[in-house]
């Protein structure tokens, strides 16, 4: 009985495996070959992608994500068929362009007419169509007076136009778009994901690989999370945002507890151990965004110190201080310690950070903070969620008041008078 | 299961394969061959001020330094046709290193767009072999020239000439195919090929022609014949040049034995084709 098909996916993954072989290199010293020339290199396969399965519908931005080597690209690249698949089917349903890098294949020797046409051609068009379109990625380039150069004479940002103009000549109905595409300045950068923005409007279907979960959350209606080749969340980019940074955060806290560091100060004390608590007053890596959270630290004096200070901080991922919180700063007496004394420091503060990953710091010091005494870094990572997240480094608490109507009263600028 | 068919099927639209030597598409494949060895060949033109000029002077050169070399010193031959016959195998040759030469490396070359493109595989060497042959068309041109000049008259023989050199360039594709898709896993190609090609200049009659190999030996002189590029090149003498050049079926041996090139040509290709064809899904990770 024949049935009547109805459309499926735009973009069908079943099950994708892939794996590299890769040599290993440690037997080919000369001396090796020459004993044994025809000896099988021995191959190390490497897993790059395990049983990814998914399916992008038609109009959607659909996001990957993932951090370096989790085998995103090798995904996209096997979707653009650059990359043959182990095991497991793929579909398309309409015409697919992978811009993986902008202007592939340009040569710097000729001028833009023949690297134009031939992109079109490496693109799929037919040359009579890439030579038809021709006049409109210069328009498009605004490079009109300038057709006549050869490439090398371009400026590098002239160059990124051109190459940018011809690939959205291209007219696909899915589009696979790497990360290296929205590099360059802030404002070509905005046109890039202009025409994206445009092309999504256009009901076409946008596949973008990323790691940064910003533009996930901007463009993507929906977004996937792989990790060492395997899908590990897929859905709403900001529970994929959540996982990923989940992701970062255990990674990074292993890394850092490894890293066991040298202490920086004169070691009059020492800070032997400190921690984070909630706001149930348990110790924990992870916070919640809007919670009063208790900073403790406990200090072991070798010498006599009077009045010293600790300053803490919190480090986001570029290593700006976002919070410091300090007894210099609240002019706490902190009193008088001798040695054998131990010493237990708590703070409390409201939790107003972004969701990201912290890094506490904390500096015991005397003398107003000059003559540093323990350093006490690179142990402790955390994590921390939001509910609301505003895209500040910070979420402070805030209250809205709006009136509407006739007859408000607007108070009058306020104008310094000067003390004449 | 009975339901299973009720079900309307769902139209997934057409599997994405991998990459492959041609990808079912030959012409595309032909239209980016052409594309790409358009551009390569312009580029060459244009790179500097004498633009063909230069290509044209590395088979002149050698050519000038053996006529001199071989006429003036050492005589291996008294032909009278000697200097066109030289300069038609030097051109012949030439094409035949450049095809196979430039083909080595080729894939490597253009990693940027295997790495990032998805094309038939199997345009990166043919469009090696292509702007080979747009060199030989023009290098012909100037062996006609040269053969008019010494007054050779043109013949309907000429047109003989064409099959044979579209058997010279099945036999260069063959080799660019082996020999880029080999490279890509051993690098020690390339020095081998380097090697090879020397010995091949040697041996395929270019510099002592057939008849005075003959005259040491008759044995050795059939055996240099099984070379395709020399059967190619003797020919190609004997039909374009004077008749007094031995034909290859005469040379040989007979009929029986001009198979022997005739079946090294084609496993040549079929084996060029068949490697490049099986490397063709990987190439893009093996680089």
């Amino acid at each position: 009985m024949a049935t009547a098909s109805i459309p499926g996916p735009a973009l069908t993954v079943e099950h994708v495996s892939k794996s590299f072989r890769t040599p290993v290199e440690a037997q080919h010293t000369l001396k090796e070959r020459a004993l044994h020339p025809f000896k099988a290199r021995e191959l190390r396969a490497f897993a790059a992608l395990k049983d990814v399965s998914f399916t992008v519908a038609e109009g959607e931005f659909f996001g990957i994500v993932g951090r370096n080597g989790s085998g995103k690209s090798t995904l996209l690249k096997c979707l653009a068929g650059i990359y043959g698949i182990d095991e497991g089917q793929m579909f398309r349903r309409g015409r697919m362009a992978t811009f993986i890098e902008l202007g592939v294949g340009f040569n710097p020797d000729l001028a833009a007419y023949d690297n134009v046409v031939l992109n079109g051609i490496m693109m799929g068009l037919s040359p009579s169509e890439a030579k038809a379109r021709y006049e409109r990625v210069i328009a498009f380039a605004e490079l009109e007076e300038f057709q006549d150069l050869k490439l090398k004479n371009y400026s590098s940002g002239m160059h990124v136009r051109l190459a940018f103009s011809v690939a959205i000549q291209v007219d696909a109905d899915i589009l696979l778009i790497d990360e290296v595409l929205a590099v360059g300045d802030a404002a070509f950068q905005q046109k890039c994901f202009d025409v994206f923005n445009r092309m999504r409007d256009e009901g076409r279907t946008i596949l973008f690989v990323t790691h940064d979960m910003g533009t996930v959350n901007r463009f993507c209606h929906r977004a996937m999370l792989l990790d060492h080749g395997a899908m590990v969340a897929i859905g709403e980019p900001r529970m994929i945002g959540d996982r990923y940074l989940e992701l970062n955060f255990t990674e990074k806290a292993q890394t850092h507890r490894r890293a066991s560091t040298e202490r920086i100060g004169d070691g009059r004390a020492r800070i032997v151990d400190a921690w984070l608590e909630d706001h149930h007053g348990l110790r924990r890596t992870q916070f919640l965004s809007g919670t009063r959270n208790i900073f403790h630290a406990v200090v072991e004096f070798a010498e006599t110190v009077e009045d010293p200070s600790l300053t803490v901080a919190f480090r986001n991922e570029h290593g700006h201080n976002v919070v410091i919180v300090s007894t210099l700063v609240e002019h706490c007496e902190t009193g008088t310690f001798h040695p054998g004394d131990v010493a237990h420091f708590a703070v409390s503060f409201d939790n107003v950070f972004g969701p990201g990953r912290y890094e506490p710091l904390a500096n015991l010091a005397s003398g107003e903070g000059h003559e540093l005494i323990d350093r006490w870094e690179n142990q402790l990572s955390i994590m921390v969620r939001g509910l609301l997240a505003s895209g500040g480094f910070v979420d402070v608490p805030n209250r809205w008041t709006i009136e509407q109507g006739a007859g408000l009263e607007i108070p009058p600028p306020f104008i310094e008078k000067s003390p004449a | 299961m009975a339901t299973a068919t009720l079900e309307p099927q769902v139209d997934r639209g057409e599997p994405i394969r991998g990459p492959s030597a041609v990808g079912g598409d030959f012409r595309r494949a032909l239209t980016l061959t052409i594309a790409i060895a358009r551009n390569d060949f312009k580029l060459r033109f244009f790179g500097s001020v004498l633009g063909y000029l230069w290509q044209l002077m590395r088979p002149l050169m050698l050519f000038g330094v053996l006529l001199v070399v071989f006429t003036q010193i050492v005589v291996v031959t008294d032909t009278e046709y000697f200097p066109v016959a030289l300069l038609l195998g030097i051109v012949l040759f030439t094409f035949f290193a450049e095809a196979t030469g430039n083909a080595v490396g080729c894939v490597m070359v253009r990693e940027n767009l295997v790495r990032k493109i998805h094309f038939p595989r199997l345009v990166i060497p043919m469009a090696v072999v292509m702007v080979a042959c747009f060199n030989l068309a023009l290098n012909l041109v100037v062996v006609v020239v040269f053969a008019l000049a010494f007054g050779i008259d043109p013949s309907w023989n000429w047109l003989g000439v064409i099959p044979l050199l579209l058997a010279l360039i099945v036999f260069a594709s063959g080799l660019a195919m082996l020999l880029s898709a080999l490279y890509v896993r051993y690098r020690d190609v390339e020095p081998i090929w380097d090697v090879m090609l020397q010995v091949t200049f040697y041996a395929s009659l270019i510099l002592v022609p057939y008849e005075a190999i003959r005259e040491k030996s008759e044995t050795l002189a059939s055996v240099l014949l099984a070379n395709p590029l020399a059967a190619v090149i003797q020919e190609t003498r004997h039909l374009l040049i004077d008749p007094s050049y031995v034909n290859v079926v005469r040379g040989i041996g007979g009929w029986a034995l001009v198979l022997v090139p005739g079946a090294l040509l084609v496993a040549t290709f079929a084996l060029g084709l068949r490697v490049f064809n099986r490397e063709a899904p990987r190439i893009a990770e093996e680089l």
